[in-house]
């Protein structure tokens, strides 16, 4: 039993460190953590190496069991954890997605200067806060029954293209264009369906958010210019949340199949919590159904809220969404999610199933799965921060491709429980505080913004450092919150 | 000793509680209004509507999990929340309960994070002085 798993870790560079396959005997292949030193100190708190290590059990892990710098402690794997396994002999596991399938970010830029927004934010903040519900309760503006749900789940956010809440090009700036291939609403629980139908639209709780940004910094003139950002000063609308009741009840009712599966395909699990099945079972495909189903739900409700979002800007400042304010997408991309995607290894191609728990997809220019308005930057990875500080957008590389299975960081990640956190604020109005910093904060409970303040989470700029230098992926803008909304 | 009925349980990311009851009946019907709790100030929801919950799992722990998911359901599909639950009979692989509250009101009750999911991660079921002691963690 090694206790100390920090120590245990073998220096590669400064962002790199190895953790060897001797650590916990039954480690198919090494884990792989990108983070400084320093970072290690935060990192070795808690139990998340160790799962860094029991990930490697996996059977078909091709590789490293990886760490990006913003992991921490999850279930089974570690959030900040990338995996992928061979097809032919490898297994899927819904802890390495998570319980909020498709969790991810859409990014909307504006051609809008914080100057002209300022006059107007309070208004802007507390229309978004009406027609777009966060916390809970609170259905979304759009009701829709079952069946309908159903049609969500395969045409992602092509249904709401369909139902006039979309652009055309929308849907070519989402990850998958916005609806991934594969999905099976039938392998869906009806309870599932149930759950989701009444959110749709909606932003949840937790560190869900939506914000309203400004960009503070240009890194890369390129990339952004491809992205419609000019500079500094400019507008943006950042979203931030997944696929509702609908992915939380998927993911808890294929964790009790793989733990019959795995138990049946005799697979050794140091962690219950990993519970899988061999990816071309019958128990692995229709989790993978299911899962893309729920994936392209998410989609849509980002879709939906990036609709609502856009109306709000029009109906506060008078001015078209489309023409006026150029409030286009700028990429949706997911960072809960598995996908069998094709790699090359050791000069090889191969197909893998890729799992991203806490980390995004990071292509690189060039490949065809990026859309075409990226080709030559690579797509956009939107890596947010916390409410008080800023939030990153960076794009994929090549490095990331031949490294990382085309994956990076998904944000910040906490350091501090959500009680810890409420106790280190107590008597601190959070809102005022922000207020201050010329930030206006709209959230359901006040008393919850002490457990998502700055001081509860690690700074991105830290995180997003680690990637750059390792060349995983490139800074390209950072922003700072003007407006946000909570849950 | 008295053990409280539960107690909030820390985690980096999440959080979780602690269940005490006299049999394991109660420490399930205390595991739920400790979710609850998490969720909304438990003294401002009215129990005006019952919901009966009857599922089935592979072990006690299986069962702690699908009863808790089971009130989740009626959250999100219903926007129920619940403050009393009696925990009729658990035998074998089933548990039959009812529970009571009402419908979110986002103007009268105080609401606090929402909660994904029944995790399994550190989740335990072992019996104390007097009683039972069930751990539970949440996604939040």
């Amino acid at each position: 039993m090694v206790t100390r798993w920090k120590d245990a870790l073998e220096k590669i560079d400064d962002w790199r460190w190895r953790l060897p396959e001797k650590v916990k005997p039954g480690m198919r292949v090494p884990g792989m953590v990108f983070a400084t030193e320093e970072m290690l100190g935060v990192i070795g708190q808690d139990q998340a190496l160790e799962q860094v290590a029991n990930v490697a059990f996996l059977p078909g892990i091709v590789k490293y069991s990886m760490a990006m710098p913003d992991i921490h402690w999850g279930y089974g794997f570690p959030i900040g954890g990338v995996a992928a396994m061979r097809v032919e002999d490898g297994v899927i596991s819904p802890g390495g997605v998570g319980f909020d399938i498709n969790c991810g970010t859409r990014v909307l830029r504006t051609s809008l200067t914080e100057e002209e927004v300022r006059p107007h934010l309070k208004e802007l903040v507390n229309q978004i806060f009406r027609d777009i519900p966060a916390g809970l309760g609170g259905s979304g503006l759009v009701k829709v029954s079952i069946k309908e749900i159903e049609k969500v789940m395969v045409q992602g956010a092509h249904w709401a293209l369909e139902h006039g809440y979309a652009w055309p090009e929308d849907v070519e700036s989402v990850e998958g264009g916005g609806a991934l291939k594969g999905a099976n609403p039938d392998k869906v629980s009806h309870r599932a369906k149930q759950r989701g139908a009444p959110q749709l639209g909606t932003l949840g709780s937790g560190n869900h958010f939506l914000e309203i940004q400004v960009i503070d910094e240009v890194f890369h003139t390129e990339a952004a210019k491809a992205m419609g950002i000019d500079g500094p000063g400019q507008v943006l609308a950042f979203i931030h949340c997944g696929s509702r009741g609908l992915g939380h009840q998927t993911c808890q009712d294929y964790l009790d199949v793989m733990e019959e599966a795995a138990q049946k395909y005799r697979i050794n699990l140091p962690d219950k919590q990993l519970a899988c099945a061999p990816i071309g079972s019958r128990e692995g495909q229709d989790y993978l159904s299911a899962m893309t189903a729920a994936a392209n739900y998410a989609f849509c409700n980002r879709q939906l809220i990036a609709h609502w979002t856009r109306e709000a800007f029009q109906k506060v400042l008078g001015r078209d969404a489309r023409d006026d304010l150029g409030m286009e997408v700028v990429y949706d991309v997911a960072h809960n999610i598995a996908k069998i995607e094709r790699h090359r290894v050791d000069g090889r191609e191969m197909t893998v199933c890729v799992h991203r728990k806490g980390a995004t997809r990071a292509f690189p220019p060039g490949h065809p799965d990026v859309p075409r308005r990226y080709q030559k930057t690579g797509h956009p990875v939107h890596v947010p921060g916390d409410m008080g500080r800023y939030s990153y957008i960076c794009v994929g590389t090549e490095q990331a491709m031949s490294e990382t299975w085309g994956s990076t960081c998904h944000g910040a990640g906490r350091t501090q429980s959500r009680h810890a956190a409420k106790r280190m604020l107590k008597g601190v109005d959070i809102a005022q505080r922000l207020a201050r910093q010329g930030i206006y904060v709209r959230a359901q409970n006040r008393g919850l913004l002490s457990e998502e303040a700055s001081e509860a989470y690690k700074d991105v700029a830290d995180v997003v450092d680690v990637l750059h230098e390792a060349g995983i992926a490139h800074k390209v803008v950072r922003m700072r919150p003007i407006g946000v909304v909570k849950g | 000793m008295a053990q409280p009925p539960f107690e909030i349980l820390e985690h980096t990311a999440d959080a979780g509680i602690v269940a005490h009851g006299g049999s394991l009946e109660e420490t399930f019907a205390n595991a739920a209004a400790g979710m609850f709790a998490l969720m909304a100030d438990p003294d401002g929801v009215r129990p005006l509507e019952e919901r009966r919950i009857d599922v089935e799992g592979r072990d006690h722990e299986g069962l702690l999990v699908r009863w808790l998911t089971e009130l989740l359901y009626y959250l999100d599909a219903e926007e129920m929340l619940f403050s009393r639950f009696v925990v009729e009979e658990i035998s074998g692989r089933r548990l039959r309960a009812r529970a009571w509250g009402e419908r979110i009101d986002r103007e009268r009750h105080r609401l606090h994070f929402g909660v994904k999911a029944v995790t399994r991660h550190m989740l335990e079921i072992r019996p104390e002085d007097g009683g039972y002691r069930a751990q539970v963690l949440f996604d939040i």
